[in-house]
């Protein structure tokens, strides 16, 4: 009998199974990180996708890991940039054109960015979390004259491993600021030296006009937030994207807790008050 | 009001009968390996009759009867959620073909059970379990459908555990619905069950038994019998658990628990609400064909919250507030509902004896002073 | 043109002087260009100024033996560098180097000093907008020590 059962709409066991995609293009971006254009090979597996969702890529055999959306390719494929951490990443970043993989989704929730429009913008990232806010920042290029002023504020450990610098002079040429910051470098370098939340002292934009998305590292962000915070940014428009060990992706398999929320299907992008006390906890 | 049929304790098998003539797979409790567990059952003599089990916090202990009483235990280790839920189970098949990869096997049907001996506080887990399952934007189709083709046949408790705090928690021990059929047992002069049909599939089985109404008295005695097992040595005030738990993220008491605490996760194996999995991907030497699996895991199992070559809960101090703090505070966040339907298991079953409803208060003390 | 005065006034270390510390500070004050690849400090020379950065980025370096140069951090316009005079034994502990023009306010130590001993509220002011400058270099050092980009692999 049905005890309190309801059917839902999507059954777990259709977004359970991975669906053949097809690599269209492989670029290498930096030593160790390789951006893919995905494209399904039934095209009634393609749904539609909002920056800041993920996917579940999964190579034949070996494994699934959650990779955020990184932007549109240009055969209208799914950008993915991926760093070789581990086996299945290893496996991604080795594949070519014409190889498939397996892939979910998209899951989780998405950027607020037309919730924002007429603000000023500023997009913080650290690391592999340009990727996915360049779906943010190319949102914003398209539609250039609804927003205000646009920052983007963006480090990493040492000059080479910094994603995306080809297509910083493009943002910038739209009128965006872009200030780049390294933690080390040596005299080659130009640009800023020093972590992320320093660059905010250089940033152009208006304190109480500003949403903010943030996206690295959680230690900078938690600094990136409390140092926009202190300059007068309103709390409720920060945003940011976590990162917890997922499984299934759809709420079920419990591991990607923080607190109350189920990364998977109440994130990744959370507004800042609604994560900072959990993000401030050690361990949860 | 439902009306209430006697069912004498010597056709038993007929319920037993009228399943199997519904082609239901019955699954229920017997004894084995000291033990009373969920196994395949066939009839009434496979039930646990004669036996009772004692309990305390790390202790339990299986004992002879001085009557035939079928249903005079508490709660062992198993839960329904094994059925359900099945500790693995494989997703799905691949096959690498023409150089794309395919599902090469269909999702299978579960098996149409007919649980035998629910009981009011595993009800409770059932219908907290159908939120987890099913009650979100995404479904898992083989709960939803085990559930939805499962027959219950629950049993109002007449004896509770020295563990059992389902009285505080407002989940028992008596079966008010939620189920097929709701029996009372009652030893004494006469062994009988009564019985309450509380679905139309329940009423129609119960018509084919052509039972018997209850006498007055009978109806009376079962009232007696199920009121005593709510007389429980153990409480937990589900009110305000949530705002508590939130407020002990910090609280010292967290690592005096982990100075007991095994990270053993035997509490949340028995827990009959705990849905935390693991997937498992392989392949076959060939490399053309590929499996995932699901397994049961734990929040105490290390690598649970792996991330970027390491555990974002390492300490045991960390595990266990995950734990308790999900199971009686996020729990009702994210499913309306709290997690711990009061059944004792986990402080049974807990090697050094960890128990929850002496833990809470201390945390609400250690926030008041 | 701005006199030192009220470029004193305008920069953002100074925000909210008030108007007769800012003279007494502007007097100590000279303004300054230093052209790309030129040293504002050199490591292990007396340290007689401090920095206020109009315009352009200076890199803080270090140079390890047999290494290249490391820069350690860069500061750009808006913002102080130098605090090596305010202390004894008055010596730089690391080069400054202009990455690209840089244009300064460069102040007199020995001239600040005394006038903070003969006022101690322009003293105290002083070393105030110093502590906070000194504690968000700290807290910054902390998080760039944590090497946040790094796998734990």
């Amino acid at each position: 009998m049905a005890v309190g059962t309801e059917r839902a709409a999507a059954s777990a066991d259709d977004v359970w199974v991975p669906r053949p995609w097809v690599v269209r293009s492989a670029t290498r971006e930096i030593g160790d990180t390789v951006t893919l254009e995905i494209e399904p090979r039934d095209a009634s597996a393609a749904r539609p996708v909002a920056p800041g969702q993920f996917m579940m890529l999964y190579i034949f055999g070996v494994g699934e890991v959650p990779i955020s959306v990184s932007g549109t390719g240009p055969t209208s494929g799914l950008l993915h940039t991926v760093r070789d951490v581990g086996a299945v990443t290893h496996a991604l970043c080795n594949l070519g054109v014409g190889d498939v993989l397996g892939a979910r989704g998209p899951f989780g929730s998405a950027w607020p960015i037309d919730e924002h429009k007429g603000c000023d913008v500023v997009i913080a990232a650290g690391g592999i979390g340009l990727a996915p806010l360049r779906p943010v920042v190319r949102h914003v290029l398209e539609r250039r004259g609804e927003y205000d002023d646009v920052v983007v504020l963006y480090g990493s450990r040492q000059p080479d491993q910094l994603l995306y610098t080809p297509e910083f002079e493009r943002w910038r040429a739209a009128g965006i600021q872009v200030e780049v910051t390294v933690d080390h470098a040596d005299q080659t370098w130009d640009g800023h030296i020093g972590v992320v939340p320093t660059l905010v002292r250089h940033a152009r934009f208006q304190v109480d006009e500003a949403a903010a998305f943030l996206c690295g590292p959680e230690v900078m962000m938690r600094f990136m937030a409390q140092e926009l915070v202190d300059r007068g940014v309103v709390p409720e428009r920060i945003h940011l994207s976590l990162e917890r060990n997922m499984k299934c992706a759809v709420g079920m398999c419990g591991r990607c807790q923080l607190g109350p929320e189920f990364l998977c299907l109440d994130g990744p992008v959370f507004p800042w008050t609604r994560v900072e006390r959990l993000m401030a906890v050690p361990e949860l | 009001m439902t009306a209430t049929s006697v069912l004498a304790a010597e056709h038993l098998d007929r319920l037993f009968q009228a399943l199997a003539r519904r082609e239901y797979t019955c699954v229920g409790p017997t004894v084995r390996d000291g033990a009373i567990v969920y196994d395949r059952i066939e009839g009434a003599a496979d039930l646990p009759r004669g036996f009772t089990d004692t309990q305390a916090p790390g202790e339990y202990r299986l004992e002879r009867r001085d009557d035939d009483a079928c249903f005079a235990y508490v709660v062992g280790p198993h839960s329904w959620k094994k059925y359900l839920f099945p500790p693995e189970r494989r997703l799905w098949r691949l096959r690498r073909s023409d150089g794309s990869i395919e599902r090469v096997d269909a999702d299978e049907p579960p098996p149409r059970y007919a649980f035998i001996g629910v009981r009011a506080c595993e009800i409770a887990a059932l219908l907290i379990q159908d939120r987890v399952f099913t009650g979100g934007p995404h479904s898992d189709t083989y709960y939803g459908r085990a559930r939805e083709d499962a027959f219950v046949v629950a049993v109002s408790c007449t004896e509770s555990a020295p563990t059992c705090f389902c009285s505080s928690m407002g989940t028992g021990p008596a079966v008010t619905g939620d189920c097929d059929l709701a029996l009372t047992e009652l030893v004494g002069e006469q062994h009988v069950f009564l019985v309450e049909a509380h679905s139309p599939a329940g009423r129609e089985l119960v018509d084919e038994l052509d039972l018997q109404p209850a006498a007055t008295e009978q109806e009376h005695a079962a009232r007696a019998a199920v009121g005593a097992a709510a007389q429980q040595e153990r409480a937990l005030d589900p009110e305000g658990l949530p705002e508590l738990m939130g407020k002990s993220l910090e609280s010292p008491r967290w690592d005096e628990i982990a100075e007991r605490c095994l990270a053993c996760a035997n509490c949340t194996l028995v827990c009959p609400t705990c849905f935390c999995s693991d997937v498992e991907d392989i392949s076959d030497l060939t490399g053309e064909h590929a499996e995932r699996w699901r397994r049961w895991d734990s929040c105490f199992n290390p690598g649970f919250s792996y991330l970027h070559g390491g555990d974002v809960r390492r300490a045991t101090a960390a595990k266990y507030r995950q734990w308790l703090t999900h199971k009686l505070g996020t729990w009702v966040e994210q499913f309306d509902t709290s997690g711990c339907v009061g059944c004792g298991r986990c402080i049974t079953w807990c090697p050094v004896g960890i128990d929850i409803t002496a833990e809470v208060p201390k945390l609400a003390k250690g926030e008041a002073s | 043109m701005k006199d030192i005065g009220q470029m004193v006034a305008e920069h953002p270390f100074f925000e909210g002087l008030a108007a007769e510390h800012a003279t007494l500070i502007a007097g100590c004050g000279g303004l300054a260009v230093y052209d790309p690849g030129a040293y504002l400090a050199r490591a292990g020379s007396p340290a007689e100024h401090f920095f206020l950065i109009r315009h352009g980025k200076v890199a803080l370096e270090v140079r390890p033996p047999g290494q290249d140069t490391f820069i350690l951090d860069s500061v750009s316009a808006g913002e102080m560098m130098g605090w090596a005079w305010l202390y004894e034994p008055y010596v730089w502990q690391f080069d400054a180097r202009a990455m690209d023009l840089v244009r300064v306010i460069e102040f007199d130590g020995a001239c600040l000093r005394g006038k903070c001993e003969a006022d101690p509220a322009l003293g105290y002011d002083l070393m105030k907008r110093f502590a906070r400058v000194m504690v968000q270099r700290f807290v910054d050092t902390r998080l760039q020590l944590m090497d946040v980009y790094g796998s734990r692999d």
